[in-house]
């Protein structure tokens, strides 16, 4: 990718980082970075779409250290589980072979297994070597009749984050418009209900979670176009630009998308978030609004009323064992805000949240729901984790896979809210399942022996963690 | 003579392999206190590191140079600088690895001039011990990238023999510490280095120690998983480094032991460069699996020992043979598929072939030397994809291969015994031992085990047309009446 194209990607309008720095993204130090490169970014929003074969065009580490790690799931195909690699070896990138093998290897994926697209990935050697991505993949679609996509997001283009952007601007760019919907089939139950399109942005079907939430909008008569990348088909991508309204779920870094498809499409869009009852009854809302259906408004605010009062019913003995439990939450920052109103919820006390990633916005949210006291963390290395939660006497941390074993060797209690857990959380449904999951956490009768000294040590050696 | 068969698809799909610098990791992370630094963007470390602490369950040190568009295009000998001077300030480790990646070695990084620099510009940091591997990922695979580590280590930190041998003034007194509370008893005639290959788990390193242990000698191990990622809760609530493994120190030792012991082929040329600079009579053994190299093991041991074979060993072996004899009717021409890096591709057909088992596809990562000398008929280089078509075709009972081999045994309908790395969907799998008389006697179990699920063997049900049972439940084509002709099918 040019220069020039790096930096207008940087340029995000939508993301209020753009306001503090000249760029919206950070560069990272080196010897003390974490997180993934700009390839993992684009590989995580885009690997979900469910009948598409991904190839990775670079030698091995990229696919072969990386395929087979992500929970998301589909309804379908399993395509996009297979890892597939140009594989390069010494010659092919010393003799400049490997336009060549990525050209054929399309043709095996095509010819192998009929997906509905090809997606190629360039990784940091093929970038760095000069490969023409765009140019094979434009003579492999021309050859062999079926889409090919190039997502030119070399892990040295950024960080992770950067390359959830890259990937959303390529189907911006090459997908999006491709194809028109059908007509949404009629609910012979429901013959004259108005049927609205809406697509969700950012939601990767974690654990499945999206399947907690896609009931609700049936119910309520909208039709999921596409959900990026969640449980996606390569023709529902291509059909996102005749939705009505878009939200954004998770991720900041595509807001490009959702912006985009206003500039061209004038769809509009907010930021929301499944997490936590009133959170999820806030999303069903903006939908109502933005829609502008008065009948919709009616029916949605019907249904948030009757789930409002399961889940509360549901979750009634769950809080009673949460009560005043105090959590140190870490997330990155990512809709830090949505994870603290649902720990809330369950009358828990968020001693402190991390904010990394967050924007000015969703500080100011955060202090709202925390309070003006609230303990805000930046960098969340693990042994500053640790020690707040020793300062600040938390009962759990709640953050993601990477501060998992941080928390385990402190024999801290923990449960893992980022995309590596194996839970969904979302809707309503799955604030029950995150009730559960903190008390099975927090319950268990292994603290107090993971905690407890050698019988055999002397008296008075004074126990070794935290607790 | 095994004939190989090279990859012939333009695409890997499935990839068997994992990287050079990911194995080299690994091999660093054998070492105390030390820390992986690879030179590469951040996702080479970050992918890893995933694959690593996914393994394990434990938390795993591990850092990167982290380049970006600038210092890839431009150079990036300053981020590297960077990287290493920021590691050792925050974490003073006592080593680190300096891995190199597919993006360094496309750029011609030079990490040793890099390091050379280092230790000029650098010299707080004096103590620190660095050691430079080139580990680009567009060749080999996991086994060679943590073979060259080993290779490296000993070119950098095992001195040359004095040509005197009673100069013994380079080492200090004290014994290594990996020893685990042995002391060293007042000589070194009785330590023994073990180079110890990337197809060892801690499982397997643990059984060998006490194995070398129970003959009176004291095992150096290079690197020492066992010690660092046996999966165990410290005292301490953190540390940004390893928290055990052989120390820095010990390397300076090799040259004053009984012997070295080499585990794996893909360790020959770091046995070599200890050999020429130690001067230590070595014994290489291309894997530990299965009765006849257990017997070699352990007769090396009792020469070197001079002492005759314990009894308890005696046990073991006695234990396993009779488990050859229980599990020999499920095992012998069982016809199974097996995917691994060569060495333990190497372990298992020896093993299986000591049972009578037919290796009906045996895939593996890279080409080597050492291949051809595997007990098989052909060896396929390629990936889980390849596996899956010849275990297909060829009507594989049973997989051995890694995690990501679940799929691949579920489309077959046939069980998976998971080795190798990763091990991402089991508790507990980097414990395991596989070697010796013991390792090899739970695998043959758990093999059969395996097969007494599946395998069928009675006769398929035959369903008399004439002798009819009033019960009997054929499952007949819907509305058509049963003839003599049909019978045969009905099953």
């Amino acid at each position: 990718m040019k220069t020039s194209d790096l930096a207008a990607l940087r340029d995000e309008p939508a993301c209020s980082h753009n306001l503090q720095a000249k760029t919206g993204c950070a560069r990272p130090t080196p010897g003390a970075a974490a997180g993934g490169c700009a390839f993992d970014g684009a590989q995580i929003s885009l690997l979900p779409i469910a009948d598409v074969a991904h190839i990775v065009h670079g030698p091995i580490a990229c696919a072969g250290d990386s395929w087979d790690n992500r929970g998301t799931q589909s309804s379908g195909p399993a395509l996009f589980k297979l890892g597939m690699t140009t594989d390069l070896n010494e010659q092919d990138v010393i003799m400049g072979r490997s336009e060549k093998r990525l050209f054929y290897g399309i043709k095996q994926a095509i010819d192998r297994y009929a997906p509905a697209a090809v997606f190629v990935y360039s990784t940091c050697v093929t970038a760095l070597i000069g490969d023409d991505l765009e140019a094979t993949c434009k003579a492999a679609a021309e050859r062999w009749g079926i889409p090919v996509i190039p997502i030119d997001a070399a892990g040295f283009y950024g960080s992770k984050n950067f390359g959830n952007r890259i990937a959303g601007e390529a189907m911006i760019k090459y997908v999006v418009g491709g194809s028109e919907p059908e007509p949404p089939p009629v609910d012979p139950a429901r013959p004259e209900l108005k049927v609205h399109d809406i697509n969700l942005i950012g939601e990767y079907n974690i654990a499945g979670e999206l399947w907690n939430t896609l009931p609700l909008f049936d119910e309520l008569g909208l039709r999921v176009l596409c959900s990026m990348s969640g449980d996606a088909r390569f023709r529902e991508i291509q059909t996102m630009h005749r939705a009505e309204a878009n939200m954004v779920v998770c991720s900041r870094a595509m807001l490009n998308v959702a912006r985009k498809l206003q500039e061209r499409f004038g769809t509009p869009w907010f930021e929301g978030s499944f997490y936590g009852v009133s959170d999820v009854s806030a999303a069903l809302r903006q939908f109502a609004a933005l829609l502008n259906d008065p009948d919709l408004t009616q029916r949605t605010e019907a249904l948030i009323a009757r789930e409002e009062a399961n889940t509360h019913a549901a979750l009634a003995p769950w809080r009673e064992r949460l009560r005043g439990k105090r959590v140190l939450l870490y997330t990155g920052g990512v809709k830090s805000w949505s994870i603290v109103a649902a720990l809330q919820e369950l009358g828990m006390t968020v001693v402190a949240s991390g904010t990394k990633k967050s924007t000015e916005e969703d500080k100011a949210r955060i202090r709202e729901l925390m309070g003006e006291d609230a303990q805000l963390i930046e960098d969340g290395n693990p042994r500053g984790l640790l020690e707040m939660a020793r300062a600040h006497h938390a009962d759990l941390l709640v953050a993601g896979g990477r501060n998992l074993y941080t928390a385990l060797k402190a024999r801290l209690p923990f449960v893992d809210v980022n995309q590596e857990r194996e839970h969904g959380y979302a809707g309503y449904r799955g604030m029950i399942t995150l009730a559960q999951e903190l008390t099975r956490t927090l319950e268990s009768p292994i603290w107090d022996a993971v905690r407890r000294p050698a019988p055999w040590l002397p008296h008075g050696v004074t126990e070794p963690a935290h607790g | 003579m095994a004939e190989i068969i090279r990859r012939s698809k333009p695409l890997s799909v499935s990839p068997l392999k994992s990287s050079q610098p990911l194995g080299a990791s690994l091999a660093i992370l054998g070492l105390n206190r030390a820390i992986p630094l690879l030179h590469g963007a951040q996702g080479c470390t970050a992918f890893a590191k995933v694959f690593l602490v996914r393994h394990f369950r434990e938390p795993i040190p591990l850092q990167t140079s982290a380049l970006d568009p600038i210092s890839s295009i431009m150079g990036a000998d300053d981020s590297l600088f960077a990287g290493l001077r920021t590691v050792c300030e925050k974490h003073h480790p006592a080593a680190v690895g300096l891995l190199t990646t597919g993006l360094t070695e496309a750029q011609g990084t030079d990490i040793h001039r890099v390091v050379r620099n280092f230790r000029e510009r650098c010299p707080e940091f004096q103590a620190v011990r660095i050691v430079p591997v080139n580990t680009p990922d567009f060749s080999g695979c996991l086994e060679t990238g943590f073979a060259a580590a080993v290779t490296a280590m000993i070119a950098e930190w095992v001195p040359s023999a004095p040509s005197d041998p009673s100069d013994a003034s380079h080492h200090g007194t004290s014994a290594p510490s990996s020893q685990r509370g042995e002391s060293g008893g007042g000589g070194q005639p009785r330590q023994i280095n073990v180079l110890c290959g990337a197809s060892l788990t801690p499982g397997d390193l643990e059984a060998l120690r006490e194995l070398i242990e129970r003959f009176g000698l004291h095992p150096v191990l290079i690197p020492d998983l066992s010690d660092s990622l046996d999966g165990h809760l410290d005292a301490e609530d953190y540390h940004p480094l390893t928290t055990g493994g052989t120390l820095p120190a010990a390397f300076m030792t090799l040259g004053d032991a009984a012997a070295t012991l080499v585990i794996g082929a893909a360790l020959d040329r770091a046995a070599d460069l200890l050999q020429q600079r130690t001067g230590v009579p070595t014994y290489r053994f291309p894997h530990l699996f299965g009765l006849e190299a257990t017997d070699r093991l352990v007769m090396t041991l009792a020469g070197i020992a001079g002492q005759a074979v314990p009894a308890s060993v005696a046990r073991q072996r006695a234990q396993l043979q009779d488990a050859m004899l229980d599990t020999h009717f499920l095992l012998g021409r069982a016809r199974i598929a097996i995917a691994a890096d060569p060495d333990l591709l190497h372990g298992f057909s020896q093993l299986l072939a000591e049972m009578g088992a037919e290796i009906v596809a045996a895939v593996t990562s890279v080409t080597t030397p050492a291949l051809a000398q595997l007990p098989l008929k052909q060896v396929h280089v390629g990936d889980l994809d390849d596996l899956e078509t010849l275990a297909r075709e060829r009507e594989a009972e049973l997989i051995i291969g890694s995690s990501h081999a679940l799929d691949t045994a579920n489309r077959l309908e046939v069980p998976l015994l998971r080795a190798g790395y990763p091990l991402h969907d089991q508790f507990g799998g980097y414990q395991r031992a596989w070697i010796g008389y013991r390792g090899a006697r739970q695998a043959l179990f758990d093999l059969a085990n395996a097969l007494l699920g599946h395998a069928e063997h009675a006769v398929a049900p035959y369903y008399s047309f004439y002798s009819r049972k009033a019960d009997a439940r054929p499952e007949v084509r819907h509305g058509a009446t049963p003839t003599f002709a049909d019978s045969g099918r009905w099953h």
